[in-house]
């Protein structure tokens, strides 16, 4: 039997991982749900923004908050340029060349990682107070980075609910020839929605920085289960992704600790594969 | 006011819209019926510039506006109420007029427009929370009509505006297509309903597999033969 405070443990560390793969999962969502296309290299976007992070904090000595501001912009300069240079030309091509597109990003940014900076893992150190609860230890890293992405995804449903842009997004997301009727560019609205989903990822990586070590091949860890988590929620469905997140990031850390951190993978990938059968539509769906 | 010259158009291979010559003046209502697939919707979205115009000349103001984006013809002047409603169904009602004044123009002008677009259908203004997918049809056609209102245009294009709607619907919007007459807008339309709109018009073209076929004041062509050709197309 398993000590309940194991279990107990677990499901805040599973909570805590939640929020950052939300973070992960809205932003790649957001993008699909407007511009229809699945950025593959999403989450090695983040991987490049966590070396910016890593650079300007751990080498140039930066403090670490203008460290996560920098890279929030990075990450929004890097989503317009991916839009500009990779899915603009290719707007309107098949599917399946998109996914090659972006595929091929994916493997050019892990390979211009490797180049520029090897395999070596770099992680940014920093000097937090411990914390306990019940004689749990918590990380507080941890519960910095859930704090702030649930900050983050507040003022991304605020932005996306409140402003005149924001509600255009959505609009677009919904049918964007009558949103060109209305007098919007789409292509601006692209541009627009690709630096926010990109400052995601920027926002995203300051927050991973501080819990995990940065290597080339840190997209190939986080981006299957970003995707399983936006499939799961529904493709575009910016709800579904964040319950999501909480069910994958659940099931990782509690099977985890019952049997492994591989084997909390592999179960995670099982009821993707069981949800995909029983919910096609995503979680939320009522009917398959 | 609007003005086309000689305009083909079409998808692909396929070609809806022969050599299309058409006029609307400044205050007039102009219809256009025919039957099924005469390229009636085609020659509304090669006006809003959905599709381009493959030849021909299309003049607003008395400028080519053909080939033009949508997105910039909307701020000339010319809404397309597009076939379907075509209503954004996860926003609120509210929020659906509100895109319609998109353009920072229609923007500055929201308060006053949307009090204009409330006073005319009174069912958007206690309907404004709700979602517009929850909406019934003919409730989404108003909306999607109030919408257009919003951008402030001076000549609407309505394609369809009675489809799938119940007959007693059918009259009840009719009649407000003819409030927003009055209220000064231009408005050419697209229909079935031959009987209903030519009531509404003062001139209609006869379109017939993408060619006008005939034209003339609504009254005169009110007669039998012109409405059973319209209908069966033959």
């Amino acid at each position: 039997m398993i000590d309940p405070l194991f279990l107990a443990e677990a499901a805040i560390n599973g909570l805590l991982l939640g929020g950052v793969l939300a973070l992960l999962a809205l932003g790649l969502n957001l993008i699909f749900g407007v511009i229809d296309i699945v950025w593959i290299a999403y989450v090695d976007l983040v991987m490049i923004c966590m070396y910016a992070v890593y650079f300007l904090v751990q080498v140039y000595g930066w403090p670490i908050w203008v460290g996560g501001l920098a890279s929030v912009a990075l990450g929004a300069v890097l989503g317009v340029g991916v839009h500009l240079l990779i899915i603009s030309p290719i707007l309107t091509s098949a599917p399946v060349n998109q996914l090659l597109a972006t595929g091929g990003l994916l493997f050019f940014l892990q390979s211009f990682a490797t180049f520029l900076w090897t395999t070596d893992h770099r992680s940014v150190r920093l000097t937090l107070p411990r914390l306990e609860l019940f004689d749990m230890p918590i990380s507080v890293a941890r519960l910095v980075a859930f704090a702030l992405s649930i900050l983050v995804m507040l003022g991304l449903y605020l932005f996306l609910t409140r402003t005149y842009i924001g509600t255009a997004i959505r609009a677009v997301s919904q049918d964007r020839e009558a949103m060109a009727l209305m007098g919007a560019n789409p292509q601006r609205v692209y541009l627009v929605t690709s630096a926010v989903g990109g400052a995601m990822a920027g926002v995203a990586a300051a927050l991973l920085i501080i819990q995990y070590a940065v290597h080339p091949f840190f997209g190939a860890a986080f981006g299957p289960i970003t995707f399983m988590i936006c499939v799961l929620g529904g493709l575009g469905n910016m709800v579904g992704a964040f319950v999501a997140s909480f069910v994958m990031s659940e099931v990782i850390a509690i099977s985890g600790v019952i049997w492994s951190t591989e084997m909390g993978y592999v179960i995670a990938f099982v009821v993707f594969i069981v949800m995909i059968f029983v919910r096609p539509g995503g979680i939320l769906t009522r009917r398959g | 006011m609007l003005e086309l010259k000689n305009v083909t158009a079409g998808y692909g291979h396929f070609t809806a819209l022969w050599d299309v010559s058409l006029r609307v003046d400044a205050g007039e209502a102009v219809a256009v019926v025919g039957p099924n697939g005469a390229g009636k919707t085609t020659l509304l979205r090669v006006i809003s510039g959905l599709i381009a115009p493959r030849s021909g000349e299309i003049a607003f103001d008395g400028k080519g506006i053909g080939g033009r984006p949508a997105y910039e013809i909307v701020g000339r002047g010319i809404a397309h109420v597009p076939e379907g409603r075509r209503i954004f169904p996860a926003l609120s009602v509210a929020d659906n007029l509100k895109m319609g004044a998109f353009l920072p123009a229609a923007r500055r002008r929201y308060a006053e427009s949307l009090a204009r677009v409330y006073a005319l259908f009174p069912v958007l203004a206690e309907r404004q929370k709700q979602r517009a997918g929850s909406l019934s049809g003919g409730e989404q056609q108003m909306l999607a009509i109030g919408r257009a209102l919003m951008s402030r245009p001076r000549l609407i294009l309505l394609d369809e505006p009675s489809m799938g709607l119940a007959p007693v619907m059918v009259l009840r919007l009719f009649d407000l297509i003819r409030r927003v007459r009055e209220e000064g807008y231009t408005i050419l339309v697209v229909e079935q309903n031959v009987r209903q709109v030519l009531k509404l018009v003062d001139r209609a073209y006869l379109l017939e597999v993408g060619r006008i076929k005939m034209e003339g004041r609504a009254e005169a062509l009110s007669d039998q033969d012109f409405v059973r050709k319209a209908y069966v197309g033959l």
